[in-house]
């Protein structure tokens, strides 16, 4: 049974035993606008909660994406360097990286949907 | 696009075809590139014929060799018709937001033309060029002046690169002094972004101090970003900041940062609303790079090169890059290698932008100290008219009086359908420059306008007029309409993301 968590920099984690799956969320991708160019990280690559591993650019700026986990990348959707669009809020397409957590207890912190959701509406 | 119109061919009395690309109308020339002029199959000049000359190497002595063949009169044309297409500060308004895009007198253009100062040589013995050198030192005394820091290198090439040469200072000096624990630079989320980026280039982590609520750094949030300051090598903020706001706090928190052991780096980018008005040393400033093609009226984009020197306190002075001028008795001088083994390098071949260096000088001149004070009170001035005139019409998320610029956003229009995006283009329509657009990115489809003092009423209230009317047209007319816009330019909605996708980026015959 998994579990979708929220960061407040709009990245959401689908939380399967001890590997988290990274997306960015429908707000983020509407900000951001049309995008242009997204770079991956590497498989294999250790992070640690706060790291920047994926960046992604826009019509109107370029973006960081940040792990809210630490641990190790085990798998990029390497799809999304020629489908760019593919890059949203769906578990099974959408992810960017698959993570490896060390310490489940980061995700504690993290909002669910609901709360998400009104920190998003807080935003507007 | 194009469609084709016969020519009669002289020497074999067929009708061939040329191409005539169908949007040059009325004596207003829709310019293609030199290799899809007309003929590419004859040479452009002439050449004599090779007469008993043997091919030594038994290859072929002429052949064409893949260049455009166009003649004089062709390539001259070309580049002018070209040149007539760039939009300019001389042609136009031209609002970009922290952009400082002002009027570029003549009288610096008539100085720098000057054969004292236009046709020397960066290598010529320093005794034939006394006089340039006379204008280096009188630059670096007058911007010790205008910002408080009396330590001045002129040599920077740029914005970014006197923002390199700032922090490089600050990084050598923590090295000289053994602070090899301080590795975190504090830049707030409203920074322009070669912020960071200059600061990761010299070795620095960046911690960001968010703004987003105030549109400022607060004593809370800086305080927040400090913790114990132990590893905290300095700040680099932009004051006033790109929202257009002072920053209120400053004082209190470099007061804090000075404690920590940081260097405070100001930006200059924004330094047009305080030339005259405050010296960025007093608020306890330790590095600034100024641009002298913003706040000095060198020429800019296109026109350039910038110029970018840097200004530090007396602390950081021993580090600055090198050369620096000097003046002894009643003689100029460079900086000889190893003279100052503390510099923090070189940063440019020669002495920088030399002829920029001219050009600010002759517009601080002409100023005076008082005109210098007016220049900042007229461009906060004409921001200000900016702001109270469309804060009804377009959202300001902060409020004002602002400073040299004022910060709108889509949020009205955005209800209706029309962002940001669609304004600029709107703009354009109306033989208007766009703003800056989506920038800064604290606010959602920010539109920054900068005025500067160099532009008339009249000026300021056309483009008034003009934002209205596409407020009024954005409820009105809606998304559909201004995703034709704009109509009357040579080139309609460009299709930014397939050229961002799919940049173009050499001519390929194919596309022909």
């Amino acid at each position: 049974m998994s579990e979708v968590k929220y960061t407040k920099d709009h990245e959401w984690l689908n939380v399967d035993g001890d590997t988290a799956w990274i997306g960015i969320t429908t707000y983020a991708r509407h900000a951001l606008g049309d995008l242009v160019f997204i770079e991956l990280p590497e498989a294999g690559r250790a992070v640690s909660k706060g790291d920047d591993f994926a960046v992604v650019e826009s019509v109107k700026a370029a973006s960081e994406i940040y792990t809210p986990v630490t641990g190790e990348i085990t798998e990029v959707n390497e799809t999304l360097a020629d489908d760019m669009d593919a890059l949203k809020e769906d578990i099974a397409t959408g992810w960017i990286v698959k993570v490896k957590m060390t310490d489940a207890c980061e995700i504690a912190g993290l909002m669910d949907k609901a709360a998400y959701d009104e920190y998003v509406a807080g935003l507007e | 696009m194009t469609n084709t119109a016969t020519a009669l061919n002289d020497n074999e009395s067929t009708m061939s075809t040329i191409e005539v690309n169908d949007r040059t109308r009325g004596l207003n020339y829709d310019e293609n590139l030199l290799w899809e002029k007309e003929r590419c199959d004859t040479p452009g000049v002439d050449l004599p014929a090779l007469k008993d000359m043997p091919s030594r190497t038994g290859l072929p002595m002429r052949g064409m060799i893949g260049l455009p063949q166009v003649s004089e009169p062709q390539v001259v044309r070309h580049f002018v018709r070209l040149s007539t297409k760039n939009y300019s500060i001389d042609s136009g308004f031209f609002p970009l937001g922290s952009c400082t895009m002002k009027h570029n007198p003549r009288l610096n253009e008539k100085n720098a033309r000057m054969a004292g100062f236009g046709h020397i040589h960066p290598m010529q013995p320093e005794s034939t060029v006394q006089g340039a050198l006379a204008v280096m030192h009188d630059l670096q005394g007058w911007l010790a002046e205008l910002t408080g820091l009396p330590g001045v290198c002129l040599t920077p090439a740029a914005g970014a690169q006197g923002e390199l040469a700032g922090i490089m200072t600050i990084a050598r000096a923590l090295k000289l002094q053994g602070h090899h624990e301080k590795t975190v630079m504090l830049v707030p989320d409203s920074a322009h972004g070669t912020n960071p980026a200059t600061a990761a280039m010299c070795g620095f982590k960046i911690r960001t101090i968010p703004t987003k609520d105030t549109g400022r750094v607060t004593v809370e949030a800086f305080k927040e970003a400090l913790g114990d300051g132990k590893d905290i090598a300095g700040m680099m903020v932009t004051n006033p900041n790109t929202c257009g706001l002072f920053e209120t706090d400053i004082a209190e928190i470099v007061d804090l940062l000075h404690e920590a052991g940081g260097y405070f780096y100001c930006d200059g980018a924004n330094f047009n609303a305080l030339v005259g008005k405050v010296r960025p040393g007093d608020f306890g400033v330790d590095v600034m790079h100024i641009n002298l093609h913003k706040t000095f009226s060198t020429p800019h984009g296109g026109g350039g090169p910038g110029s970018g020197p840097i200004c530090v306190a007396k602390s950081l002075e021993p580090y600055i890059p090198s050369p620096i001028v000097l003046k002894e008795g009643n003689t100029y001088r460079l900086e000889r290698n190893g003279e100052r083994e503390t510099n923090c390098g070189r940063m440019k071949a020669f002495q920088g932008q030399f002829g920029m260096h001219v050009r600010a000088l002759s517009y601080m001149m002409s100023h005076g100290a008082d005109g210098l004070k007016q220049v900042s009170e007229d461009a906060v001035l004409n921001a200000n008219y900016i702001h109270a005139s469309l804060k009804n019409d377009y959202h300001a998320p902060f409020d004002g009086p602002v400073m040299h610029e004022a910060l709108f956003t889509e949020k009205y229009q955005a209800k209706h359908g029309v962002t940001t995006l669609d304004i600029a283009k709107g703009l354009i329509e109306y033989g208007m420059h766009p703003m800056t657009v989506y920038f800064p990115l604290v606010v959602n489809g920010a539109m920054l306008i900068e005025p500067t003092e160099t532009e008339a009423k009249d000026a300021l209230d056309r483009f008034i007029l003009v934002m209205k009317k596409l407020a009024e047209d954005a409820k009105i007319k809606g998304p559909d309409y201004f995703h034709s816009l704009p109509q009357a330019a040579p080139a309609s909605r460009l299709d930014e993301l397939k050229a961002a996708r799919e940049p173009k980026l050499r001519w390929v015959e194919d596309a022909a």
